[in-house]
């Protein structure tokens, strides 16, 4: 393979017309416009030390590829910093395109395991970064509360958290068989 | 600015459980402002714009709510000091704004929990209250400048971006963050790339986390070769970012050359205020303050 230039070939099969109306729908309403300049990709943090290219996955999503854009782990290095959104010249929301493409791949079951166990932690204490020990002692230290004034201090306030997070289907998206690894 | 305000103080998840001596100056310095700081008891995560947002948007959004509807329901603006809760609250807030659909699909949610909410609070950040006092009111109330600290000033991402729902001045190079640090007496350095990311949000540093060190470490270089005694920054997310990655890259290369003090901007107010740095929290760092502490104090 490494000797021989192959022709990449995309095939009918790869391709869903919908993906983009999915994502123009959802807020995202300018990607058809993209010129594939490349200045989403010249302005990325993450772009700068890999292969993650915003320019290639504006691409992909506009010709349909929607399998192989929701599969890829690519699709979770952006630290939305916002700078590509920024600076498109065609005012692209590209940073929105790549939250609704990440909720579409979570509803398809593609969720990394570190973001699973942060939503685990969400629904059962009502933080992603939940208290420990070590920082209840800095806090008794500090002179402050050993227990934050939040759902943390607060069963009825975690209550209506979760039952928030069930009317919104977040707990059966996350511990539902759909998901990936459950 | 002499009359007194208050605001709901919006913890969110790693101010009170990871960095609580950002909490403690916080809670120490803005009464001294003229700024009450009443608690949001039974407040959750914001919930993080980088992660929760991308998994389930509606719940993001109803989540967002529920915060703002108890602050709407305590009668004053919602207050944070991490940019990830200011970003998620300027967003939920633009989007019902935005989309009366939005707000009827949230109070749908919200039916029967007793939660009153119409997206009519507004949501601040700490330093947006010190920038609207201004520099030259910051000045009055200094009573040990900051003379001769070198300081490289990240203002982070969410406070800035997207920046049509931002109210600073529509610019790339913003100045307030460095007159409000230059109103201590300490001096804003220039750096390379001083307005990229920390490389912490979006979820990268909980699933990918040698490329968000690795962001980090770019910026922590380029401090370095600009020589500063401490990075400024208002942000719990990219505090725990800058203080962790620099503890772990010392470990992954066998050295020692990750040394920046990370402070908070209330935590150097305080300092140029007269206030104990115990009382500031700096005693609570990862990395550690003393040599930034010994230069201010020697």
């Amino acid at each position: 393979m490494t000797d021989n230039i192959t022709r990449e070939t995309i095939d009918s099969d790869d391709i869903d017309a919908e993906f983009v109306d999915k994502i123009v729908k959802s807020g995202a309403d300018r990607i058809r416009t993209c010129i594939q300049c490349g200045t989403c990709s010249s302005v990325c943090p993450s772009g700068r030390r890999t292969a993650f290219r915003t320019r290639e996955l504006i691409r992909k999503a506009l010709l349909g590829l929607k399998d192989e854009v929701l599969s890829s782990p690519d699709l979770w290095l952006c630290s939305t910093c916002y700078t590509c959104l920024e600076r498109c010249p065609r005012q692209i929301k590209v940073t929105d395109a790549i939250i609704i493409m990440r909720n579409i791949a979570v509803d398809h079951g593609f969720m990394l395991p570190q973001h699973k166990k942060t939503s685990q932690k969400l629904i059962s204490t009502g933080h992603a970064v939940p208290i420990d020990e070590a920082n209840m002692e800095i806090r008794k230290d500090l002179g402050l509360n050993e227990i934050p004034p939040t759902t943390h201090s607060n069963k009825k306030a975690l209550e209506q958290v979760q039952e928030i997070m069930k009317r919104t289907g977040f707990k059966d998206l996350i511990e539902g068989e759909k998901m990936e690894g459950n | 600015m002499t009359e007194a305000q208050t605001y709901s103080f919006f913890l969110g998840c790693v101010m009170p459980n990871r960095f609580p001596n950002l909490e403690a100056s916080i809670r120490l310095v803005m009464p001294k402002l003229g700024v009450n700081l009443e608690d949001l008891d039974g407040a959750s995560c914001c919930p993080a714009p980088g992660v929760v947002r991308s998994f389930d948007e509606p719940t993001w959004l109803a989540l967002a709510s529920r915060n703002l509807a108890l602050a709407e329901m305590s009668g004053h603006d919602i207050i944070t000091g991490c940019n990830g809760c200011y970003g998620t609250f300027k967003e939920a807030l633009a989007e019902v704004r935005e989309h009366p659909v939005r707000l009827k699909e949230v109070q749908n949610v919200f039916k029967g929990m007793g939660l009153k909410y119409s997206g009519k609070v507004e949501a601040k950040h700490v330093i947006e209250v010190i920038a609207e006092l201004g520099p030259d009111e910051i000045k009055k109330r200094i009573t040990k400048p900051l003379v001769g600290i070198k300081v490289g000033v990240h203002y982070g991402c969410h406070l800035l971006k997207p920046s049509k729902n931002r109210p600073w001045e529509k610019t790339q190079h913003h100045t307030f963050l460095d007159d409000l640090v230059e109103a201590t007496g300490a001096e804003s350095t220039k750096y390379k790339d001083k307005n990229i990311c920390c490389g912490a949000g979006g979820g990268v540093r909980g699933s990918q986390v040698a490329v968000s060190v690795d962001i980090a470490k770019e910026k922590l270089d380029n401090l370095i070769d600009a020589g500063v005694d401490c990075i400024v920054n208002v942000c719990s997310f990219c505090h725990l970012q800058y203080e962790f990655s620099q503890s772990q890259l010392n470990k992954e290369l066998g050295e020692n050359k990750y040394q920046i003090p990370v402070i908070y901007y209330t935590q150097l107010l305080g300092l140029a205020m007269g206030l104990d740095p115990t009382a500031l929290g700096l005693d609570k760092h990862v990395v550690n303050t003393q040599p930034f502490l010994d230069k201010i104090f020697n």
